[in-house]
């Protein structure tokens, strides 16, 4: 794209932002406000609404999916481009789920025309809300030992099992499951992957309370469910492949977020600021109270900002933006554990400020970090633990032996 | 963004690589220190470096640079640490070329300039004088004489000091000794009456000296900067260094991440390749996190100082902090996961552990960052 292009489309992409993002929507996101779409999809501020349709009407809430499944088209420098006047008005997502992160990219990479035509331009505006059924009760780490059966009888598959840790089962319309097809073959080499409706027969939900509280981590049980073979993606016994890469979808999704996760870049010295307060005078005036503490921000912050950069990097060395590889595990690993550290850290700062439960004695920021902390903990675990990741590190990128 | 290196760049850096394996690499310093060289350098390789422009890579067309910045010179400091080259590179461009491009007048760059590219001047900053880094602790006086200047006091730690032909010296022309206010850069040539010149040897085999200015007689004309008012041109040649080294440190780190990672796949113990091993996995998996941040910490300290000079300070030590911190995990883990023969002479990894701390050491440790970085935000 020359110089030329580039601007032109910059200046096309801002004023067309500037007449149609609302108001609201460049204001910080309340987490209620989050909009994951789906047919039962709540808009609590209807300007989500309208933000969500215009963006969806340009192809842009998936802006490099191509235009025929309803996606952007763009290339990799508008999107570029795009992302940036997007960050320069403060404008929220539009729209995030599994769909745009998940499963959308795995359909475009091993889904057939019929799967691609029938499932991505639902995902583009919305329509649908997707959710994941990998984890059982007895396959965490160890995935591929999961034991959900999937029987072909005729055009469909009967499907028995449970699935755990389903984010937004509840309020979810399809799902992607891995299922077991082949009990004799090896474990890696006996899985499939399918897709059904959530209304089927034979689908129900619990959901699950966490540590932090309420959760939308479910438990789903499949009891007969029926699923059209049509919905089988990339062949009988072939899901480990189109699994896998989709958890460095997944991996890229966490772990990238998390880069910036806090409030602002500069929330840990404003948070040191208000509850720990700076030397008023000496040899030492404008520093925080607590040396040592400020010595542990610091560390943090030098991180967060050098896995920015790293990330950052990573978007310009993979040259399709599509297709994340093992360097995905690297942004999980250090972007979870990074998170986790920076919740920790405003635990030290607010003191026993931040470990209000509820009530009118803490403050609404109070309470939500004493939540964020203990949700944190999941951070490492979901989508594959710390553990893993750098054993994936260790055997695709550095090459170290099993 | 510089994150990715364009053609030109990776050109740079095959060149250095190829030319460091080829003409320097670490068995060149272990004879340097072998045969206890007086100049701890080997003069024929930098000539070498001269001609392939290297001496030249930060200064402008104007002055018959290369012009590729110090981006370019990053890349080629990257390598040279992964061999632990020792040459002229760092005190003389890096310090000595920045000094003179941000604060040399007309004369002075015109007088000096052509002569480091042509490779036949060397330099040195004479600035440290305690066991720490500590820049506006300065103690070494320039008294006025008429409109010349006469030094007084004791620096340390040079490096290049005494194979160094021009020192810049930092000294204070007036206030107390630990205030930002009143230091004034020199130019003073090493064989001026009054400068006794000291090496020092140091664990990494690498060059220093201890350098003592008695009633120095400084004219005038050999003021660098602004007089009372260096410290914001001192900062600017610190920010330098700092990013550039920590691009040497950021070869040095992969360097011994490298071959730890090769000895742990030929190794074997109980059978098998030690490599094989969950314990080690893990620290080598969280090592390679550690150096691809730290890799894109320089590489965007760098791109500031060519691009975005507002942002330079605070990537400094970003940088310099960072690579202090993965230097030495690298170089401790080297050590360790090589077991008994990492503790060895006749083995090369023990010399990124030496090198690994004198850089450490250098231009602020982590905790001089830190404070540093915290000051520059406000808290």
């Amino acid at each position: 794209m020359s110089d030329v292009d580039v601007a032109e489309f910059r200046a096309n992409t801002r004023a067309w932002l500037e007449a149609n993002c609302p108001k609201s929507m460049r204001t910080p996101m309340p987490p209620n406000e989050m909009v994951g779409g789906g047919r039962r999809g709540r808009f609590p501020n209807p300007e989500s609404k309208l933000w969500l349709e215009r963006m969806a009407g340009k192809g842009w809430t998936a802006p490099m999916w191509p235009a025929a499944y309803g996606g952007g088209g763009l290339s990799v420098d508008e999107n570029q481009v795009l992302q940036q006047e997007l960050r320069s008005i403060r404008a929220r997502p539009a729209l995030t789920g599994m769909g745009l992160s998940m499963i959308g990219p795995a359909l475009l990479e091993f889904g057939n025309d019929q799967q691609q035509r029938e499932h991505l331009p639902k995902i583009v505006t919305g329509e649908i809300w997707w959710c994941q059924g990998y984890s059982e009760p007895g396959a965490g780490s160890d995935l591929a030992s999961l034991q959900t059966r999937a029987v072909a009888d005729g055009d469909e598959f009967i499907i028995n099992g449970s699935k755990i840790w389903t984010s937004g089962a509840d309020q979810a319309d399809w799902m992607f499951c891995l299922v077991r097809t082949d009990p004799d073959a090896p474990k890696h080499d006996g899985i499939s992957f399918i897709l059904f409706d959530m209304t089927t027969p034979g689908v129900s939900v619990q959901p699950i309370r966490l540590i932090s509280g309420q959760s939308p981590f479910c438990q789903t049980f499949l009891d007969d469910v029926r699923a059209h073979k049509r919905n089988l993606v990339y062949g009988l016994n072939k899901g480990w492949t189109v699994a896998k890469r989709l958890l460095q979808y997944e991996r890229t999704s966490i772990g990238g977020g998390m880069g910036g996760a806090g409030r602002s870049s500069n929330e840990l010295p404003d948070a040191a600021k208000q509850y720990v307060g700076l030397q008023d005078s000496g040899a030492n005036q404008g520093k925080l109270r607590n040396t040592a503490l400020r010595d542990r921000i610091t560390q943090h912050r030098l991180n967060e900002r050098a896995f920015k950069i790293t990330a950052q990097r990573a978007l310009e060395e993979s040259k399709s933006g599509l297709a994340p590889g093992a360097f995905s595990s690297f942004l999980k690993y250090f972007g979870t554990e990074q998170n986790k550290d920076r919740l920790e850290l405003l635990l030290q700062i607010m003191g026993n400020r931040s470990l209000g439960w509820e009530g009118d004695g803490f403050s609404e920021d109070e309470l939500l970090t004493t939540r964020q902390w203990l949700r944190s903990k999941a951070n490492s675990i979901e989508g594959g633990t710390s553990e893993v990741q750098l054993n994936i590190i260790a055997k695709r990128i550095l090459n170290l032996p099993d | 963004m510089g994150l990715v290196l364009s053609e030109d760049q990776q050109l740079i850096r095959d060149t250095a690589k190829n030319f460091c394996g080829t003409h320097a690499p670490v068995a060149q310093l272990r004879k340097l220190r072998d045969q206890e060289s007086a100049d701890g350098i080997d003069r024929a390789t930098w000539r070498q470096m001269v001609e392939l422009g290297w001496s030249g890579i930060i200064f402008p067309e104007r002055f018959d640079g290369t012009g590729f910045g110090y981006f370019g010179l990053g890349i080629i400091l990257e390598e040279t640490g992964k061999t632990l080259t020792a040459s002229p590179l760092f005190a003389t461009v890096v310090l000595g070329g920045s000094a003179l491009m941000l604060g040399g007048n007309d004369a002075q760059q015109h007088a000096y300039i052509p002569k480091i590219i042509a490779g036949e001047l060397l330099l040195a900053l004479a600035l440290e004088e305690g066991p720490h880094h500590a820049p506006y602790n300065i103690a070494t006086t320039a008294t006025r004489n008429g409109v010349d200047f006469v030094l007084n006091g004791k620096k340390v730690f040079v490096f290049d000091g005494h194979i160094a032909d021009m020192l810049v010296v930092v000294a204070r022309t007036s206030y107390d000794n630990a205030s930002r206010a009143g230091i004034t850069l020199f130019l003073v040539p090493a064989n001026a009456a009054g400068v006794t010149c000291r090496r020092t040897l140091m664990a990494d085999s690498r060059n220093a000296a201890s350098i003592e200015f008695v009633n120095v007689a400084v004219g005038a004309d050999n003021v660098l900067g602004t007089i009372d008012a260096g410290v914001s041109l001192l900062d600017d040649i610190l920010d330098r260094a700092c990013i550039c080294l920590a691009a040497e440190m950021l070869g040095g780190a992969q360097e011994a991440f490298d071959r730890t990672m090769m000895y742990l796949r030929e190794r074997k113990q109980f059978g098998v390749v030690i490599g094989s091993f969950q314990g080690l996995k893990h620290r080598a998996a969280q090592l390679y996190c550690q150096l691809e941040l730290g890799r894109s910490a320089v590489l965007d300290a760098l791109t500031a100082l060519d691009e975005r000079t507002a942002d330079a300070p605070a990537l400094a030590s970003l940088a310099k902090a960072k690579l202090n911190e993965v230097y030495h995990l690298s170089s401790n883990e080297a050590v360790q996961m090589h077991g008994g023969i990492g503790m060895t002479d006749e083995f090369d990894i023990g010399f990124f552990m030496k090198r690994a701390r004198v850089c450490e050491q250098a231009f602020g440790d982590i905790e001089f960052h830190l404070d540093r970085y915290a000051s520059l935000d406000g808290y």
